[in-house]
């Protein structure tokens, strides 16, 4: 385990490299489309669209999943924000790449499984993160990680933009 | 965000930043009525008991649609076919409801108060559907969240409110939430039709029609009560058409962009034609549309924190 990175051009050099490990199964010609958990999974997934499309020459379809409703805690915590879905494809009959920024218990993985399952029947879900904290509550792996990283219990991570939605570092926050 | 109630017992004890969280939740909920698979697991194991003492169709069948589609659990009661008629109080039958701990209690009751009442004294959350001729928030809730999808804003909308004034619930809440997020108000109506306060509602008040039509941006047509007729409040129904109905001349006269809104149910030929109700600018199904994701949203919002966190 490591420290997690904060210089942009190692996150991006891990970007790519999901992007890489990603290009086969999108030049395969199979039906396939990104599913990103809002709101990390959003600009990830979003970069990821872009770094395959110039490696393949195929543009992804990407949908945004709201996991609000589907979380197991809703009823104990004071959650109230809650946005829309949007998935502008039928997700039945094809490969789903759910993406996510950090992994750590595996129940926000679990409750975009439940919520992609109600909009149709994938014929696969594959899981990428870009980060891993380790700390698993539920026996669910990424597919593909961009770096497993040493976090304490009570720190946040998530990715950074700039202006122009350019993945730029991390912010790590301070008590969850 | 703002909200920390168990309960919606009135429009007048919510603020704008409330009234406004509901409307933006609510429009996430609209989407998942569109789905295929129109259920979210997010109230699973939640009862919400519906008491309905009063006639209701499309209020109890939202309700009870918003609850399912939260994956809650629903029980309704209606007065008929229920022991409520065998000469219990209200109160002891509340608390023997609430002995079967139920999360959430929708009420409709035809006098004012009993809302607050159990919203005060019951550990459950309370939601009114109607208390009398006090508040109906729901149905407010649900016409703001119509005039919001169709103009985008709701601050400077000009709504006239046209009909029995004095009687109506949903007058009255439509009222306090158009004027807390800065909507101008008119209300339409013969004298007899006016509660004796009016002129504290802080409303525009218009004895005609006509000069109103040309300017609303949404005339809102309240439901003729017929019972009301036996008080003498207005000669007859032809009469009263005449005077206050929507027909084809008014909705000829009203701006472009300006759309019909009724809370149902509809007396046709009564205070809105067919050729009004039926007609491009009618938003009425609409509406309804909209309050199961309204209803939905406040299920959310109300029973979505544990009692611990309250």
């Amino acid at each position: 385990m490591k420290q997690a990175p904060t210089d942009p051009a190692i996150i991006q050099g891990l970007v790519e490299r999901i992007a890489e490990e990603l290009s086969p199964m999108v030049s395969s010609g199979a039906p396939i489309a990104f599913v990103a958990i809002r709101k990390g999974g959003e600009i990830l997934a979003g970069r990821l669209v872009e770094l395959l499309e110039e490696r393949t020459n195929i543009r992804v379809p990407l949908g945004v999943l709201d996991i609000t409703l589907y979380r197991d805690d809703i009823t104990r915590r004071r959650i109230y924000e809650v946005k829309a879905t949007d998935i502008p494809f039928d997700v039945s009959s094809q490969d789903i790449v759910l993406v996510d920024d950090v992994i750590q218990t595996g129940r926000s993985a679990r409750a975009a499984i439940d919520h992609i399952m109600d909009l149709g029947r994938p014929r696969r879900i594959y899981l990428v993160v870009l980060f891993d904290r380790g700390g698993r509550e539920l026996p669910i792996q990424p597919d593909i990680t961009g770096m497993k990283v040493d976090l304490p219990e009570d720190r946040t991570i998530k990715i950074e933009v700039d202006d122009r939605g350019a993945i730029s570092g991390l912010i790590m926050g301070g008590v969850k | 965000m703002e909200w920390s109630r168990k309960d919606l017992v009135s429009i007048a004890e919510l603020s704008a930043e409330e009234i406004l969280t509901v409307l933006d939740v609510s429009a996430t909920f609209k989407e998942i009525n569109r789905r295929e698979i129109k259920k979210v697991p997010t109230l699973r194991g939640k009862t919400v008991v519906l008491l309905f003492y009063e006639p209701s169709t499309r209020t109890r069948l939202s309700f009870e649609l918003a609850a399912k589609r939260l994956s809650a659990d629903t029980v309704a009661l209606s007065v008929s076919g229920s022991s409520f008629l065998k000469g219990e109080t209200i109160m002891d039958a509340a608390m023997n409801v609430m002995a079967m701990i139920p999360d959430c209690i929708v009420i409709r009751y035809p006098y004012a108060g009993l809302p607050a009442r159990l919203a005060r004294e019951l550990s459950c959350s309370v939601i009114n559907a109607g208390d009398g001729a006090h508040e109906h928030p729901t149905q407010a809730l649900l016409d703001l969240c119509s005039m919001r999808e169709r103009f985008g804003r709701l601050a400077g909308l000009h709504v006239a409110m046209v009909g029995d004034i004095a009687h109506s619930r949903v007058a009255r809440s439509n009222v306090y939430a158009l004027k807390k997020v800065g909507a101008r108000v008119s209300v339409v109506a013969p004298k007899t039709l006016l509660p004796q306060d009016i002129s504290t509602w802080g409303v525009e008040v218009w004895h005609e029609f006509d000069p109103v039509v040309k300017d609303a941006d949404v005339l809102m047509m309240l439901r003729v009560q017929k019972e009301r007729m036996d008080e003498q409040c207005f000669p007859d129904e032809r009469e009263y058409a005449h005077f206050y109905g929507l027909d084809r001349r008014r909705v000829d006269m009203m701006k472009p962009g300006a759309v019909i809104m009724h809370p149902g149910p509809v007396n046709r030929g009564v205070e809105i034609t067919h050729e009004a109700a039926d007609g491009s600018r009618s938003i009425i199904l609409n509406q309804v549309e909209n309050g199961v994701a309204v209803r939905m949203a406040l299920l959310y919002l109300c029973l979505g924190g544990s009692a611990d966190d309250r």
